[in-house]
C-alpha cells in the first residue's frame, strides 16, 4: 500500500498530505493535521462525535476515507470560533450550559450549523430530528435543544441587523 | 482494527467496472461506506482493493422515462428525502428515507448500497418490492435488469456476479388509482434497525375491487420478501375490514421471523398482522378521499 497526496480545505485553510489508501477522514484530521477538535467517540457512525462538514453537510468523518474526501472543502467546530473569539452557535451552547463533559459538544455544533443554514427557524421537533445522529451521554439533551434556539434567534438578529 | 486494501478512485463508471475486473479479488465497489467501513474495520468483511462509486456522475441520477422512475445507484438517502421526483413518484420509499438510521448517515448511505448490503431489515426494500421495482447490474460488457425480489437471495446474499455494480433502481410510476403506506417497528425515534417494516400499495378498479395488492415485508425473514398468498386474498373483492382482517394473518403466517436482541419471532410475527392491518386501513381510508 503506497500513500498518496490529497488536498483538503479545512477551515478555509488548504492542506496537501500524504495519507494510506485506509486512512479514514477522522484520523487524517486528527493524526495528520492536528484537529484534535474533532472527536474520536465510537469510530463506527454510531454517535456522530467525529461529524465535520463535508462540502457542506454535516457526516461522520470515521466512515469517509480521507482519498474519497480528496479536494473537498471541510469546516471543523474549530473553524467556527475560538476561545477568543467563540461563534454563535459555540456561545449560544455555553451561555446556555449545553455541555458538561464536552465530548459531543464539536460534534453537535457542527451539525447545528449545518441545520440553521438550511432551516433558520427550526421547530423543537426538527431540531431533535437534525440531532438525532449526536449522541449526548450526559446532559438529557434538554439544554442542547434550548442552545440551539438560542442560536437561531441570535443568527435571525444578527441578519436583521446586517440588513439595515 | 485497521485493515489493509488498496482505494481506487475511477473516474467514470466504465472506469469503475475496469477496475473492479482488475483489482486484486476480494474487489468492491464503495459508496458512502456506512455499513463497508464499519465491517472493515470489525473485520467482518474483507477486501483487497475498493473502487469508489461515490462520486460518479452516471449514477447520480434521478429521471422518469418510459414510465420508469430511475435512480442511480450513489443517490444518498438524504438526496432521496428532498428530491422532487421521488417525492411524487415514490412517497413510500420517503417515508422509508425519513426514518433510515440519522442525518449524518443518510448525507452518506446510498439506494444501491443499502440494496446490495442486502440485510432483512434494509429500510428501502419493503418500498421498492411494493412497487415492483428492478435493478440494474452492470459489469464491463454490459448490464441486465433483475427484479428486485429475484435480487435478494439470502441474509446479505444478493444477485450481483463478480465484476458487477447496482447501477440503478427503476421504479414503474404507480398508477393513477394506486395508493401505497409504509410503516417502520424500531426500538427508538432514529437510528434504529427495524424490528418490523412493511410497505402496502393496493390498486382498486372502477367497481371499487381490489386489481392490484402489494404487501412488502422486512426483518421478518431471511430477505425481504411479498407476502404473495395474502395479496392474492385481497385481489378481487373490495377492501373490508374482513377481507384486511384476513390477508393481514395471512402475512403473519408467510413471515419465518427469528428472535434476536431486538424482538422474539413471536412479537414480530404478531407485528406483521398489526402493521398490514393498519396499512391497509390507511390505504382503504386513502382510496376513499380519492373517491
Amino acid at each position: 500500500m503506497q500513500p498518496r497526496i490529497i488536498r483538503l480545505t479545512i477551515n478555509q485553510h488548504s492542506h496537501q498530505v500524504a495519507v494510506m489508501p485506509n486512512a479514514t477522514l477522522l484520523r487524517v484530521l486528527r493524526e495528520n493535521l492536528g484537529y484534535l477538535d474533532v472527536k474520536n467517540g465510537c469510530e463506527k457512525g454510531d454517535c456522530g462525535a467525529c461529524t465535520v462538514l463535508l462540502n457542506g453537510k454535516p457526516v461522520n468523518s470515521c466512515l469517509v476515507f480521507a482519498c474519497q474526501a480528496d479536494g473537498a472543502e471541510i469546516i471543523t467546530a474549530a473553524g467556527m470560533g475560538s476561545l477568543d473569539h467563540p461563534g454563535v452557535i459555540q456561545q449560544s451552547f455555553a451561555d446556555v450550559g449545553a455541555a458538561q463533559c464536552g465530548y459531543c459538544t464539536p460534534g453537535l455544533v457542527i451539525t447545528t450549523k449545518a441545520l440553521l443554514d438550511e432551516n433558520p427557524e427550526p421547530s423543537e421537533e426538527q431540531i431533535r430530528e437534525a440531532l438525532s445522529g449526536n449522541l449526548c451521554r450526559c446532559t438529557g439533551y434538554g439544554l442542547i435543544v434550548k442552545a440551539v434556539q438560542i442560536a437561531a434567534q441570535r443568527l435571525a438578529e444578527r441578519h436583521e441587523e446586517a440588513q439595515r | 482494527m485497521q485493515p489493509e486494501f488498496d482505494l481506487v478512485i475511477p473516474q467514470s463508471l466504465h472506469q469503475a467496472l475496469e477496475m473492479l475486473q482488475s483489482s486484486p479479488a476480494p474487489a468492491r465497489p464503495l459508496a458512502g461506506g456506512t455499513n463497508l467501513v464499519v465491517d472493515m474495520r470489525s473485520g467482518r468483511t474483507i477486501s483487497a482493493a475498493l473502487i469508489n462509486i461515490s462520486d460518479l456522475p452516471e449514477l447520480q441520477e434521478i429521471q422518469v422515462s418510459n414510465g420508469e422512475l430511475m435512480i442511480g445507484a450513489a443517490v444518498t438517502i438524504a438526496s432521496l428525502q428532498k428530491n422532487p421526483l421521488v417525492r411524487q413518484h415514490c412517497q413510500v420509499l420517503v417515508q422509508a428515507a425519513d426514518v433510515f438510521a440519522n442525518p449524518l448517515i443518510r448525507n452518506r448511505a446510498t439506494l444501491g448500497g443499502n440494496l446490495a448490503d442486502a440485510s432483512p431489515a434494509a429500510d428501502c426494500a419493503p418500498p421498492l418490492l411494493a412497487l415492483d421495482a428492478e435493478v440494474e447490474l452492470a459489469n464491463i460488457s454490459g448490464c441486465r435488469r433483475v427484479s428486485l425480489a429475484d435480487f435478494f437471495i439470502g441474509v446479505r446474499k444478493n444477485a450481483l456476479q463478480t465484476g458487477e455494480i447496482l447501477t440503478a433502481v427503476y421504479i414503474p410510476v404507480p398508477a393513477t388509482g394506486m395508493s401505497s403506506a409504509y410503516y417502520k417497528i424500531g426500538l427508538r425515534k432514529a437510528d434504529a434497525i427495524s424490528v418490523v417494516s412493511s410497505a402496502v400499495s393496493v390498486k382498486i378498479n372502477d367497481t371499487r375491487q381490489v386489481e392490484h395488492a402489494r404487501i412488502a415485508l422486512g426483518s421478518v425473514a431471511p430477505r425481504p420478501l411479498r407476502a404473495v398468498q395474502a395479496e392474492a386474498c385481497l385481489r378481487g373483492y373490495p377492501l373490508t375490514a374482513q377481507t384486511i382482517k384476513d390477508a393481514s394473518a395471512l402475512a403473519a403466517r408467510e413471515a419465518s421471523p427469528i428472535s434476536d436482541l431486538r424482538a422474539s419471532a413471536d412479537y414480530r410475527r404478531k407485528m406483521v398482522e398489526v402493521v398490514v392491518s393498519r396499512l391497509l386501513g390507511q390505504i382503504k381510508a386513502q382510496l376513499k378521499v380519492q373517491e
